[in-house]
């Protein structure tokens, strides 16, 4: 284990901003949501992810925002595991009926000022599984939702920068 | 002991369905069936309903023959398989769900995928009943001094998908573990019925994202032997390219996940680097990531560059660099071993009853890999091995992991030195004025996936069925947490991996 901790210390850090034009779409990120991130909520937004029935594609993406390359954590921007924690309900999947009251149970949850993001095109029409006994098709069907970043599934690039256009939009909702 | 074929003499044989037989089969016969599988002569592989039959999908491992047998509803109630053959209850129990049909003697009568709020009863029968609203779900019960329930789900701490687990445990010790699935149920199979290829190869293709490509690989090769289509070589290459490109990246991010759940973030991090380095190979070569809709009915939607194989080649070569230091890491980390080494046992017999596949099985001693034991091209002119392993716990099924990338890089370099060059990537897929089936067994990252499919004269979809290795690994990891304590229950559920989505369909 040294070996690879001392490696590290050496080596320069995987994170991106480097050259190229999605990287460069990061850091400009990293300084927006810094500002509308602070004004809000100080410094650190929480988020709560929900899988509403997706196919596990969005989470896999969402999954990737905390790998070195992305270092979501450094935005300020964190997942945490109880809703009454978070700020933010990220939603992924076309809502089955199956899990319609746990995400609506989640959302109420969550204190306010709250918001909701949409991932993915299940997420905002119900995809490809719209119209079907099973699903309700779209998130916006039991929540209201503040922002749908679109893709299947959306880049962690994508998600990164749909986060940011939530930072410096949003307005906060009255709870339920 | 007679094989499979001996047995399936009498019969009426489907002749529109390939590559294997299907054979409509008499109640005695049926029985005889379900008896070799209870006695361990052949192996459950999948099980499905229709408006008015049920299929069963039979393997001889001796003998590698598959066959699919069906029963008619129209001539009494159907035999229950898991009265008998425990692996079958929850494909039954769902069958009653889609289809309304009714089994004699079914063990477990307690709805599995429809909890109740579908507004609707049996949405695959021919005619779907209108339901009342949902009833509370009845857990089997574990009584004694001391016991008390646990119980967690479907929205889970972290990020991942939604189930539920009912534990009961004594003190710290898991006495019993139920699962409750079915809260992705987004009603795949009814979506594809009446859909185009081309549409039903979409859905197929989201039936759960970690394994997008095998599972339209696997809904590919299902039309194809259908319909008769010869795949163009090169396309088959690239399939195999991509199927290990997707193990490989599952693989990495499994195994750094499993170590996070024994709080070792360290290889978590550098695993995940190297997942994130195929996934963008992936973009690269193929436009997607995860490498969605790439492979389509009759081929691949795209070809690969020199370039694009110049960039796999380099990925391949940097993960086979910094690989066996992250394994070694692994392997010599006494507080990581203290967590994985022994824990989650799964036993082996019970892995060969239930006709486990992937790691899961592998790692128990079940020596199955369809790539070898039911090869497809281009796996059939390709060399490599497949582990096994016999202790069945984390620690086995970690190590399967890691022989697995190992075995997936020389593969992918093999693919790259070896695809032919010829250019046309898509062989035309078109109706054939009949009625055709086709079934299909694919290795996944998870182990093997069914696709079955049956297209109208018009050449849609008239019904089709995936079977996600999860049916047959889930069941298991609830007798592998027995005894354990209930701290070790993320790492033992992460080394097992099952699917929600694609069990949940
Ligand atoms: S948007 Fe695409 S990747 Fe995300 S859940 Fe839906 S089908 Fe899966």
């Amino acid at each position: 284990m040294r070996k690879i901790l001392f490696e590290s210390l050496t080596k320069t850090p995987l994170t991106e901003p480097a050259p190229g034009e999605a990287d460069a779409e990061i850091s400009a990120l990293a300084i927006q949501l810094d500002h509308a991130a602070r004004a809000r909520l100080g410094r650190s937004l929480s988020i709560r992810e929900v899988d509403a029935g997706s196919c596990n594609g969005c989470e896999l993406e969402i999954h990737a925002l905390s790998n070195a390359f992305y270092d979501l954590e450094r935005f300020g921007l964190r997942f945490v595991a109880s809703p009454r924690h978070a700020d933010v309900l990220l939603v992924t999947g076309p809502v089955t009926r199956n899990m319609s009251e746990a995400l609506l149970r989640t959302y109420q949850a969550i204190p306010a000022p709250k918001w909701v993001v949409a991932v993915g095109a299940c997420a905002y029409d119900g995809g490809l599984f719209a119209g079907g006994y099973a699903c309700l098709g779209g998130v916006a069907a039991v929540v209201p939702v503040d922002l749908y970043i679109p893709g299947c599934p959306p880049t962690p690039t994508a998600l990164l920068k749909g986060l940011l256009a939530l930072m410096a939009n949003g307005r906060a909702r009255v709870p339920l | 002991m007679p094989t499979l074929s001996d047995i399936i003499t009498t019969g009426r044989v489907i002749e529109a369905h390939r590559p294997y037989p299907r054979v409509v089969v008499s109640a005695s016969l049926w029985q005889t069936l379900i008896s070799r599988l209870s006695h361990g002569e052949s192996t459950l592989l999948g099980l499905w309903g229709d408006a008015d039959a049920v299929h069963m999908a039979l393997l001889d491992e001796r003998e590698g023959g598959v066959i699919v047998a069906t029963a008619l509803t129209g001539e009494g109630p159907i035999p229950s398989v898991s009265r008998v053959h425990p692996p079958a209850l929850r494909l039954e129990r769902t069958l009653r769900d889609l289809f309304g049909i009714e089994l004699a003697e079914l063990p477990d009568t307690r709805p599995w995928l429809d909890h109740g709020r579908w507004g609707l009863r049996n949405p695959l029968a021919r005619y779907a009943e209108a339901a009342g609203e949902p009833t509370s779900y009845p857990f089997l019960g574990a009584e004694g001094e001391g016991l008390h329930q646990i119980p967690v789900g479907p929205v889970h701490a972290g990020i991942i998908e939604p189930g539920h687990f009912r534990f009961t445990a004594n003190g710290e010790t898991v006495v019993r573990l139920e699962e409750r699935l079915g809260y992705t149920h987004k009603g795949v199979e009814s979506l594809m019925a009446g859909a185009s290829i081309e549409q039903a190869a979409r859905l197929a293709g989201r039936t759960s994202g970690d394994s997008t490509v095998a599972y339209a690989f696997a809904f590919a090769r299902a039309v194809e032997a259908a319909l008769g289509i010869d795949v163009p070589l090169r396309a088959l290459w690239l399939r195999a390219l991509m199927a290990e490109l997707e193990r490989l990246a599952n693989h990495f991010g499994d195994i750094g996940a499993i170590c996070n759940d024994a709080a070792f973030a360290l290889l978590h991090a550098h695993t995940s680097v190297l997942r994130e380095r195929v996934l963008r190979a992936a973009a690269a070569c193929f436009g997607h990531r995860l490498m969605m809709d790439c492979i389509t009915p009759g081929g691949v939607a795209g070809d690969l560059t020199p370039e694009g194989a110049g960039q796999i080649r380099e990925l391949a070569d940097i993960a086979g660099k910094a690989f066996p230091a992250l394994v070694e890491l692994y392997d010599n980390t006494a507080s990581l071993q203290d967590r994985t080494v022994g824990t989650g046992i799964l036993n082996p017999t019970l892995a060969r009853q239930y006709g486990c596949g992937g790691c899961v099985g592998r790692a128990s001693g079940r020596n199955f890999d369809v790539r070898r034991n039911l090869a497809y091209a281009p796996y059939d002119s390709l060399r490599f091995e497949v582990p096994v392993r016999g202790e069945g716990d984390v620690n086995a099924r970690v190590w399967i992991r890691i022989q697995e990338v190992q075995q997936s890089l020389a593969l992918i370099e093999q693919i790259l030195d070896a695809m032919p060059t010829d250019g046309t990537l898509r062989a035309s897929v078109g109706a054939t004025g009949k009625p055709a089936e086709g079934l299909a067994l694919v290795e996944g990252f998870r182990g093997d996936i069914l696709a079955w499919v049956r297209l109208g004269a018009d050449g849609c979809v008239d019904r089709c069925h995936l079977r996600d290795p999860s049916w047959f690994q889930w069941p298991l990891l609830e007798a592998a947490i027995e005894g354990n304590i209930v701290a070790d229950f993320p790492l033992c559920n992460k080394s097992f991996n099952c699917s929600y989505s694609g069990h949940d369909l």
